[in-house]
């Protein structure tokens, strides 16, 4: 009778992590290949090296890492997992790349669900798989109960751009106008309304997705037209263009009433004190498009179910002080500044 | 949203802009202080100035409760949570207000201080009963708005006998602030821009009523709009304040009177009477030591008080010479005339009380307003 590598099964249902999941035995060894292979199931995983060999294509090789720190892990529209694989894959194709393949690193805290991680690890592989992304290589980390915030995740990923194409926040041109994908602000209110302190009622859910499908759309809708992608993530859309505007030496200047924001989400905001642009998106991009492709641009946009509340919010201008400014639902006009520090809520 | 789109018509709002521009005289300027930081902000965030004729000044008043607390007390909760036993309670905005070295709760909490951040007076009862064994304190502070609940919640914590929950209180009173703002001989030998109206704040007012204003509008022959913090609620006050100087006017207006009366709040106002007294004075950064602005626990609710609880006590300290706070509140000068702004004092690092919170003039105009500052100094 051959021995089973593992005698007693992984207890998904009710188990927990230990620190012996991280620690090279064979408990973390059960840990990796009975959640981790199991969700992620591909071929270079399969062989269970240190690293994993892969071809690649002709053309430049685009990476990038982030790290995932999210409270709480479970929110409206996604989790931690599925939002540090669609952030991983919109880094690499905001440079207009096609992302391949994704590592994965784990800081889990001792006495983390099974339960948990595993529903996490399957999102992780199904946000993957949707994205034609394989998650190659990982890690496994276990630390002492109260040195993690239940568990971060890291994600590096690689993917290549085409010949000839050369995304960069340096190109902005005076003229060049300033689309964005759809409404602001959803992943950033979705989260806040689960959070401990603050948490509301509100039918917001994440807008968590992976973006080079899109990305891939309107590179074929203006070619050569597309100067910068950008996915506005932490900080917004106010963070985002203020980067490309310090870039790229110019001012821009958006119109309040054409950015779409959602009832719900301006409302919420409202209550807290914070503004759509300086929150947090996780399935949104802008683009900066030269005002000859921008309608073509645009109108592919809208036609992909990611997009279809795209519109064109505004445009770059000769600005000295590199001001993002915008005129106000009232015809004023204000600048659009960073946020500073950490999102706030006001007293009063 | 329905309910907020209203009041921020577009068509009504250049309604109103016509109106102002058709009664304000070309002979004369308008100088009005919003008194309130939620007005400041309506005003900067909704671009409104550009909607006002050039001789129509807004100048922003020393509202925002954050921005006006003196860096000795934050001294003092940074002495309070440097207790091992103190858990502090704070609403977020407060986190960064700098204290007299520029240190801050949010930098003690990195240190290790045990600093949560709050959303009301309830989320620290709540600790208080999540946490047995510690002392919990709220940090109150604010206008009368905010007092009340801080009444409520110690008189919750008597009656379910939270003895370690207490409050170090900084309540201010707005009246006795523009009060000083008109009167304080400092500011005015300090050759104070005349302000020739306010805007009184509504959130306030909801609870003390429109009348603790009467007798300034009186004594200091300046007309007061009690107003809402949307933006057609500041056109119209605004529209208000210039028909009042122009007929030589000197009373206290009610715009917001879908929920403002003359009286206020008579069981809020019970409430807060009930649970505090006046100080003698209270520190104001950028105005000083302002008389009767303060309120404080009453001698029998002593045990709640941080203050006498943990023997901790005032000591004042100097504002940073160069922060122009001090002539920005009276509306002697602008944000833009600081040599510090934007240099060594920014939103990330805040030097005076103007530049601390978001409503703070000197940050609304280095987040908003920056742009029509440059085009001023270009120009001149
Ligand atoms: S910029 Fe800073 S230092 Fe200058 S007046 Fe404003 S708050 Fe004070």
């Amino acid at each position: 009778m051959s021995m089973k590598a593992y005698p007693r099964k992984l207890d998904v249902k009710s188990g927990r992590v230990e620190l012996s999941h991280g620690s090279g035995g064979r408990a973390m060894a059960q840990l990796i290949s009975d959640l981790f292979h199991q969700a992620f199931g591909n071929e270079w995983l399969a062989r269970c090296n240190d690293q994993a060999a892969f071809d690649v294509s002709a053309g430049r090789m685009v990476m990038t890492t982030d790290g995932y720190v999210v409270t709480p892990l479970f929110f409206p529209g996604g989790n931690i997992g599925s939002l540090a694989v669609h952030g991983t894959i919109n880094d690499v194709a905001m440079s207009g790349a096609r992302p391949l393949y994704l590592s994965t690193s784990f800081i889990i805290e001792e006495g983390f669900r099974f339960s948990d991680l595993k529903t996490i690890a399957d999102s992780m592989g199904a946000a993957a798989r949707g994205g034609g992304v394989h998650i190659i290589a990982g890690d496994t980390k276990v630390v002492e109960r109260g040195k993690a915030d239940g568990l971060f995740i890291s994600v590096a990923g690689i993917g290549f751009v085409a010949d000839g194409l050369d995304l960069s926040a340096d190109k902005v041109r005076v003229g060049d106008r300033v689309l964005v994908s759809g409404s602001l602000g959803d992943h950033g209110v979705a989260i806040m309304s689960k959070r401990q302190n603050v948490a509301f009622q509100t039918e917001i859910v994440s807008d968590s997705a992976a973006l080079h499908d899109l990305v891939a759309v309107m590179l074929a809708a203006g070619p050569g037209g597309i100067r910068v992608m950008r996915d506005p993530t932490r900080g917004g859309l106010a963070a985002a263009l203020n980067e490309i505007a310090h870039q790229s030496d110019v001012g821009f200047h958006l119109q309040e009433s054409t950015i779409p924001v959602k009832p719900a989400v301006a409302a919420a905001c409202e209550l807290l004190g914070l503004e759509p642009i300086h929150v947090a998106n996780e399935g949104k991009l802008v683009a900066i498009v030269a005002p000859e492709s921008a309608d073509a641009v645009l109108a592919a946009m809208k036609a992909h179910p990611l997009a279809s509340d795209a519109a064109d919010i505004g445009e770059a201008v000769a600005d000295d002080h590199k001001f993002v400014q915008m005129t106000t639902g009232f015809g004023g006009r204000r600048v659009v500044d960073w946020l500073w520090g950490e999102q706030l809520p006001r007293i009063c | 949203m329905k309910y907020s789109d209203e009041f921020r018509d577009k068509s009504i709002a250049q309604g109103l802009a016509r109106a102002i521009d058709a009664e304000v005289s070309s002979q004369r300027t308008y100088r009005f202080m919003e008194f309130c930081g939620g007005h400041t902000h309506a005003i900067s965030r909704y671009g409104l100035e550009d909607l006002l004729p050039a001789n129509v000044r807004m100048i922003h008043g020393p509202g925002c409760p954050v921005c006006v607390l003196p860096a000795s007390r934050i001294d003092m909760a940074i002495r309070l949570v440097e207790r091992p036993e103190v858990t502090l309670c704070v609403y977020g905005d407060l986190m960064r207000a700098p204290g007299s070295q520029g240190q801050s709760l949010l930098r003690a909490k990195a240190l290790g201080a045990d600093i949560r951040m709050v959303y009301s007076t309830l989320d620290a009862i709540r600790l208080a009963e999540q946490i047995p064994g510690r002392e919990v304190v709220f940090f109150a502070i604010g206008f009368e708005t905010t007092t009340p609940p801080t009444a409520v919640m110690i008189r919750i914590a008597e009656s379910k006998r939270l003895d370690r929950l207490s409050v170090f209180c900084n309540h201010v009173l707005t009246p006795s602030a523009m009060h000083s703002i008109l009167e304080n001989p400092k500011i005015r030998n300090a050759g104070g821009v005349p302000i020739d109206g306010f805007i009184g704040p509504a959130h306030v007012s909801t609870i003390i009523g429109t009348q603790p204003y009467e007798p300034l509008a009186e004594q200091f022959e300046k007309p007061i709009v009690v107003a809402g913090f949307e933006p057609l609620d500041v056109l119209q006050a605004i529209l208000m304040l210039v028909r009042q100087v122009n007929q030589h006017r000197y009373e206290v207006e009610n715009q917001y009177r879908r929920a403002v009366t003359r009286e206020g709040n008579l069981r809020a106002k019970g409430e807060v009477s009930q649970v505090f007294e006046l100080r003698d004075q209270f520190e104001w950064r950028g105005l000083g030591l302002v008389p009767n602005s303060g309120l404080k626990l009453k001698r029998s609710y002593a045990k709640f008080d941080a203050e006498t609880r943990f023997a901790i006590h005032d000591m004042p300290v100097a504002d940073n010479p160069a922060c122009e706070c001090c002539a920005i509140l009276r509306g002697a000068k602008r944000p833009a005339d600081c040599k510090l702004i934007g240099k060594i004092c920014t939103p990330e690092t805040p030097i005076g009380a103007c530049m601390v919170s978001s409503e703070g003039a000197c940050a609304a105009y280095w987040t908003y307003g920056r742009v029509r500052g440059e085009q001023v100094r270009q120009r001149s």
